[in-house]
């Protein structure tokens, strides 16, 4: 192999950084810029950062209670997801059923549906169908854990299954020949040696949940509105409050470089559904 | 002892979440495309009417183009990103001082939510507070404006793709790349072979698993975008840059035609499933050349 100018090397990964970087770093420009300067010439470096747009996000009790929302929304879906996830993988791991491989695999193909094309029959069914009364799934928070879990929870049992498969079935069996209860193996012997695991796919499944826009788009109106959506509310046509939006855009981002931090080893591994080793 | 019935019991939860919510909306869907249904016209009930709706969407043009646009949008997107990630991949082979941060800095989009992809490129990209359109005009005296020229706004789509996936597609051919065996090409190199055949007849062979698999996921995401082409263009100028799915979320909730909006959806999704199929049969046959 030729020997490369490590300078140039350098450069090289420099410049590829600053392009994914820019971006990210121009969204920040725009939310601390106040309106009348948005559209002077637009300025590489920041001075004088204003912070008028943030307060003015967080003093708006609309955007609040989408906050809220979206907070409630992910991590009562990422709770759910894992402990399903977990229960069906030591059910597919430990009983002997018939069919239990076509099981597991059609628990995943529901991942593999484009979203788009649900939206109809899940917003008809919601409407319609799913309904107590005067009460139905759409617009409620609890509806949309569960719409999350069509794609979520599916991804919680691909990730989870080797984990559970990994732990010896010895354990188990010991601990059924002293007398311990089914219960009492999951919770004691079976579900510490999967926390490596578990956190990982909550963390991931949370990111997921936060991230989701178009089912959410359609399926709630006001009260379960999410930030990402709230999002899209300040782009219209009579003119987009930039800063406003930009703004938001921040919010909604915090977090998933939070979780970016916490688990970037396993995050190829969430996003190619495991068909890729990474 | 343990029965069969804790089992289910441990099951039960998960089916019937994905029956309600993955399955039942499969068939209500299918049920629905048979019908005629416009809650809010002068007839609102639900009316049989065979496969008018299907007869309907061969002949429908706005179908069609959206059809067309997300075909060309997969395959510059798709394209560009195999070509760029692999040649990335091969760079992150050498060592180099800081390559792991590096990694990491690279990695960083694909955790961004579609929507916040859409958002930061509007931002950088509408005339006026963007950057890319200013920098053209005043060192290059090019005008890009996405919001009335066509071509600038599906370029805008498939630039902002790249950069949002190709990391993805960069990862998993290192993962690739990392667990080849080094020693076809070093045989290879003492027997004298150029960079091109090495390429073509050692690397390209053996990561073609990987790289199908790669494919495959790219190509599965790309057909569904929505939500940053919904908030970059909202589908246009015009319908330059509608998708399927925006074409979906655009057409049938607005109209509340449901009948018709269920056959657009049966199409997309077998369309999908027969884009899917083709790719598991092509992943599946290399490997049985090889046993035969």
């Amino acid at each position: 192999m030729k020997k490369r100018n490590p300078i140039l090397t350098t450069l090289f990964w420099i410049l590829i950084s600053l392009l994914t970087l820019f971006p990210i770093y121009w969204l920040f420009v725009i939310s601390v810029k106040p309106a009348v300067q948005l559209f002077s010439t637009p300025d590489l470096i920041l001075n004088n950062p204003y912070w008028g747009n943030y307060t003015e996000v967080l003093g708006n009790r609309l955007v609040r209670s989408y906050m809220i929302n979206s907070l409630i929304i992910s991590s009562g879906n990422a709770l759910l997801c894992t402990v399903l996830g977990f229960f069906t993988c030591y059910a597919l791991s430990r009983f002997d059923f018939k069919g239990k491989e076509s099981i597991f695999f059609w628990t995943i193909t529901n991942r593999m549906a484009p979203p788009a094309v649900f939206l109809l029959p899940l917003f008809l069914l919601m409407t319609q169908v799913y309904r107590i009364g005067e009460f139905t799934l759409l617009d409620t928070r609890i509806g949309m854990i569960l719409v999350y879990c069509t794609f979520n929870l599916p991804f919680a049992i691909w990730t989870l299954r080797p984990t559970i498969d990994g732990i010896p079935k010895e354990l188990d069996e010991a601990a059924y020949v002293d007398g311990a209860s089914p219960w009492k193996v999951i919770s004691e012997i079976v579900f510490p040696l999967c926390r490596p695991g578990l956190a990982v796919t909550l963390i991931l499944t949370w990111v997921f949940a936060w991230n989701e826009y178009l089912l959410a788009a359609t399926l709630t109106n006001f009260d379960a509105r999410t930030l990402t959506t709230g999002l899209s509310e300040y782009v219209t046509t009579t003119g987009t409050e930039w800063g406003i939006m930009a703004t938001i855009s921040v919010f909604t981002l915090i977090p998933a470089l939070i979780v970016f931090g916490l688990v970037q080893k396993h995050i190829v591994a969430g996003l190619t559904f495991g068909a890729v080793k990474g | 002892m343990r029965s069969n019935k804790l089992g289910w019991i441990l099951l039960a939860p998960t089916l019937l979440i994905l029956f309600f919510f993955g399955v039942l909306p499969f068939v209500y869907v299918v049920f629905v495309s048979f019908h005629q249904w416009n809650p809010f016209a002068a007839s609102p009930e639900m009316i049989f009417n065979g496969a008018d709706n299907f007869r309907r969407i061969v002949f429908d043009s706005a179908f069609l183009n959206s059809l067309g646009v997300t075909v060309a949008f997969v395959l510059f997107a798709v394209i560009s990103e195999v070509i760029i990630g692999y040649m990335l991949a091969q760079a992150f082979m050498r060592e180099f001082p800081g390559k792991a941060f590096f990694r990491t800095i690279h990695t960083l989009p694909l955790i961004m939510a579609p929507i916040i992809v859409g958002s930061v490129w509007k931002l950088m990209t509408t005339p006026s507070i963007g950057i890319i359109p200013h920098y053209l005009d005043k060192w290059f005296g090019i005008s890009m404006n996405i919001g009335t020229s066509a071509p600038a706004a599906f370029f805008t789509i498939v630039v902002m793709d790249i950069w949002h996936w190709t990391p993805l597609v960069t990862l998993t051919l290192i993962a690739a790349l990392v667990s080849l065996p080094r020693d076809p090409f070093e045989q290879a190199q003492i027997d004298g072979a150029n960079k091109r055949q090495i390429f073509w007849h050692i690397t390209l062979p053996m990561i073609a698993p990987a790289l199908i698999a790669t494919v495959f996921i790219r190509l599965m995401d790309a057909l569904r975008t929505v939500d940053e082409v919904w908030m970059l263009t909202g589908g246009g100028p015009g319908s330059s840059t509608r998708f399927l799915g925006v074409h979906i979320f655009k057409e049938v909730f607005p109209k509340t035609n449901y009948g018709y909006g269920s056959t657009i959806s049966v199409i997309v999704l077998y369309l999908t499933i027969v884009v899917c199929w083709l790719l598991y049969v092509s992943m599946l046959a290399p490997r049985n050349n090889r046993k035969g």
